[in-house]
């Protein structure tokens, strides 16, 4: 078998990527939420958002040290298996790269331990900031990380020199065309995915019957978020789609398997699109919706893969069922967010038990949103690294020989396959225990450095338990 | 380009801080993972985790800064090297991967302890070795063509980079041990002082062979050391190290909980010092300098402004999550 060391690099690239996207999509939102209970608890003095805090944090701590432990390994890939596109682009995008460290990296790990540990250590304003500092800190990653990929895709404030990009003005490089999107989709799916896991988890616990009360404040809670964020999420989708249909023609005639460039264009729900004949088989066509949905006009042009020549055109399926496959979740999280409002509405929210069940299964549908989302991105990408401008077959560490990444993507393989198993286990293990009753939480932040005065939040606390 | 302000001292300055402190403190992190695999029992490996559990994943994030720093300031270095050591750095950050997750996984799954105490405990001691190796592989030197490292991907595999695998695997255990005595009491802190003298032995046995065979493998190196008046100015780094050497012998028998940390760190301090001085100013041993690898004066100039800023800020409050952790730990601190 003749294995291909670019071919192997990328499937490698996206076994860890894919993986280590999955933890931001639940830090980022899960850090935002916790110093949302802090503050809450901080100001209003009651106890549940404690209790609530105490059971996330747990949930956090797994998921924030496999999501650090994954993210040391993405830097070190542009160096092993992309190096050539690390000499290309290293003078533009390095510094953005850098300035995630700088900003975000040490920012979280330092008050992350506070967070954790801290909490009878440090008076109660400052595990507040604690909390707050580690939420910004998840905050400035994407910022940093996202303006880095939207480079990639829509590169600006460059110029090539000897095949090499230079920076010309950094205010375009980090502003980038489709950044200001990418960055409001993302953080916004986080969110929504956080979301939609601590409702799945309130509504497990509502139905279970124990910690009754700190379940229906997470769905409660929650839902209202979800209320504002599923919509405004399909409407940045919306946009994001028209930055993409002018910034890359290519990959949205790929999404939408598209091949003539025609006005009135049909919406695709479903086709088989064939690359070699270049149409598609199988399709189910909606009339006219295909040019409202792409340029917002019924009478709008929308480009097709036939304008551009075959050997810059990304694979068609991929995109094309990866998008279905998110916008499909975003329906489906719309439709559970309206049944939710309607409930509440009618003041039976913890009456229907097919609702909580539903929710409960719901919890992880952020997830295959996410991870369909960045397929149709990164794959649309394609055939490029950086768009239109250096080639993914270009970019890869020329010394590699086809066994050598055969080899590694095994050992990434197998590590990521033991550990995210346990860390879900585990995760699952702390959801089935429920959070801490009122007696069992002073156990639960007992234990500080010996001799340490017993702070204001213990004493509080036990004050709030005799209420 | 006019030359106006050459910022390449100044990044290899910060770079050159930005290793070393990931040596430094993943380095008694790394070591105290090692050690933890010599204790006797449940109660004193929980006391050696903890001493460590709040800050490890700060010592970490050295790592991505040394990495990224390299990328931004030397990417011409960053794009041959790295390539260069595929295979060290991959089993690195794996077993990167096995003890950072061993943290939460070992007491949260009780079942499967043992499990993670050993990934922890081997994760330690792998990642080390790998980067040992590394370093050994980056004295000794690739073969480039152009812009590009052109060996093979085993070429890092010579006993000199096996030397320094080992010799690596000495040193971080040596300050691991340091950072145990500072940080425990009793039976765990004695043990860590018996450690510490197996592991100086270690170290220095490294540090005196890898210092006779370098000047042999390049002969600029030789030249750097050895040639006149040279000799009289840098006789002072081993004599040092001999003197920092001894003390550190007689503090790790003696009562102090502070200096045996200390001459591990002076140890390392001196070590950098001496390779530094044999590679100057070479950034891709033997092939490319520092100026020569260094990305372009926008983008340094660009990065530099924010390090500036930042770097002092992330010192200020990184000290602080320290001064909240002082002290002695307990078994029964931290994860419980």
């Amino acid at each position: 078998m003749d294995l291909d060391p670019a071919f192997l690099s990328r499937l490698q690239f996206a076994w860890v990527i894919g993986w280590h996207i999955l933890l931001p999509a639940i830090t980022v939102g899960l850090a935002a939420y916790i110093a949302m209970l802090e503050g809450l608890n901080f100001f209003t003095g009651k106890d549940i958002y404690l209790r609530i805090s105490t059971f996330w944090i747990k949930i956090f701590s797994i998921a924030f040290g496999m999501g650090v432990v994954t993210g040391v390994v993405m830097p070190f890939q542009f160096g092993t298996n992309w190096s050539r596109f690390s000499d290309a682009t290293a003078n533009v995008l390095s510094p953005l790269f850098a300035y995630e460290g700088l900003t975000a990296f040490f920012l979280e790990a330092a008050f992350l331990g506070v967070l954790l540990f801290g909490r009878q250590l440090v008076p109660r304003w400052a595990h507040f900031v604690a909390a707050l500092m580690v939420a910004l800190g998840t905050l400035l990653s994407s910022f940093w990380i996202l303006s880095a990929n939207s480079w990639m895709q829509t590169p600006a404030g460059y110029e090539i020199i000897d095949g090499r990009f230079f920076p010309t003005d950094w205010f375009k490089v980090v502003f980038n065309p489709s950044f200001p999107y990418r960055l409001a989709h993302t953080v916004v799916a986080f969110f929504v995915t956080t979301g939609f896991v601590v409702m799945g988890v309130g509504a497990y616990l509502m139905r279970r019957g124990r910690s009754v009360e700190e379940g229906r404040t997470m769905l409660s809670m929650t839902l209202w978020l979800l209320t504002v964020l599923v919509p405004l999420q399909m409407f940045i989708g919306d946009q994001h789609g028209l930055n993409t249909r002018d910034h890359q023609p290519a990959k949205l005639a790929a999404i939408e398997a598209r091949w003539e460039t025609a006005r009135q264009v049909p919406l695709t729900l479903f086709a088989i699109p064939d690359d070699k004949a270049e149409r598609n088989l199988f399709a189910i066509d909606l009339p006219w919706l295909g040019s409202l949905v792409l340029t917002h006009e019924l009478d709008g042009e929308v480009k097709g893969l036939k304008d551009f020549p075959a050997d810059q055109r990304p694979p068609v399926a991929i995109p094309f069922f990866a998008f279905r496959a998110m916008v499909g979740c975003g329906i489906v999280m719309l439709g559970l967010v309206l049944v939710g409002g309607w409930l509440r509405w009618r003041g039976r929210l913890d009456a229907s038990p097919a609702f909580l069940a539903i929710t409960q299964i719901a919890a992880p549908i952020g997830f295959v949103a996410v991870i369909a989302g960045w397929i149709t991105t990164e794959v649309g990408r394609q055939p490029w690294t950086v768009y239109g401008l250096l080639r993914t077959a270009d970019s890869v560490t020329p010394s590699l020989t086809g066994f050598d990444v055969m080899l590694s993507l095994i050992g990434y393989a197998a590590v990521y396959l033991i550990i995210y198993p346990a860390g879900l286990f585990l995760m699952l293990r702390i959801v089935r225990k429920g959070p801490a009753i009122a007696a069992e939480i002073d156990v639960e932040i007992e234990g500080g450095r010996p001799g340490a005065p017993v702070r204001a939040g213990a004493v509080e606390l036990r004050e709030g338990e005799v209420r | 380009m006019s030359q106006v302000l050459d910022f390449v001292p100044i990044w290899t300055l910060i770079l050159g801080m930005a290793v070393f402190f990931y040596v430094l403190l993943d380095g008694f992190d790394l070591g105290v993972g090692m050690l933890y695999g010599f204790a006797p029992d449940t109660a004193s490996r929980n006391t050696i985790m903890n001493s460590i559990a709040p800050i490890w994943d700060g010592n970490e994030t050295w790592l991505v800064l040394g990495g990224l720093g390299l990328l931004a300031a030397f990417p011409l270095a960053f794009a041959i090297i790295i390539p260069a050591v595929y295979f060290p750095v991959l089993v690195m950050l794996l077993a990167l991967v096995f003890r950072g997750v061993a943290f939460e996984f070992r007491f949260r799954d009780a079942e499967h302890k043992t499990f993670w105490d050993h990934g922890f405990c081997y994760g330690s001691a792998v990642a080390t070795f790998a980067q040992g190796v590394v370093l050994g592989a980056f004295i000794q030197g690739f073969e480039v063509t152009g812009r590009q490292f052109s060996g093979g991907s085993f070429d890092f595999l010579t006993p000199f980079s096996l030397l320094t695998g080992f010799a690596l695997l000495f040193g971080y255990s040596l300050l691991g041990a340091g950072w145990l005595i500072l940080k425990t009491e009793g039976e765990v802190q004695a043990a860590a002082r018996r450690h510490g003298r197996m592991c100086l032995v270690g170290v220095l046995v490294g540090i005196g062979v890898v210092s006779i065979w370098t000047p042999f493998m390049s002969q600029a190196i030789a030249a750097r050391w050895f040639a006149w008046p040279n000799i009289l100015y840098l006789a002072p780094v081993p004599v040092a190290t001999a003197a920092v050497a001894f003390f550190t012998w007689r503090v790790l028998g003696s009562a102090s909980e502070t200096k045996p940390f200390v001459g591990a760190i002076g140890l390392f301090v001196l070590s950098y010092v001496g390779i530094a001085i044999s590679l100057f100013p070479m950034i891709v041993p033997y092939h490319f300098t520092l100026w020569e690898s260094a990305s372009s004066e926008r983008t340094q100039a660009f990065l530099l402004v924010g390090t500036l800023v930042l770097l002092p800020v992330i010192l200020m409050y990184t000290g602080w999550s320290y001064w909240v952790f002082r002290g002695k730990v307990r078994a029964d601190v931290g994860y419980h």
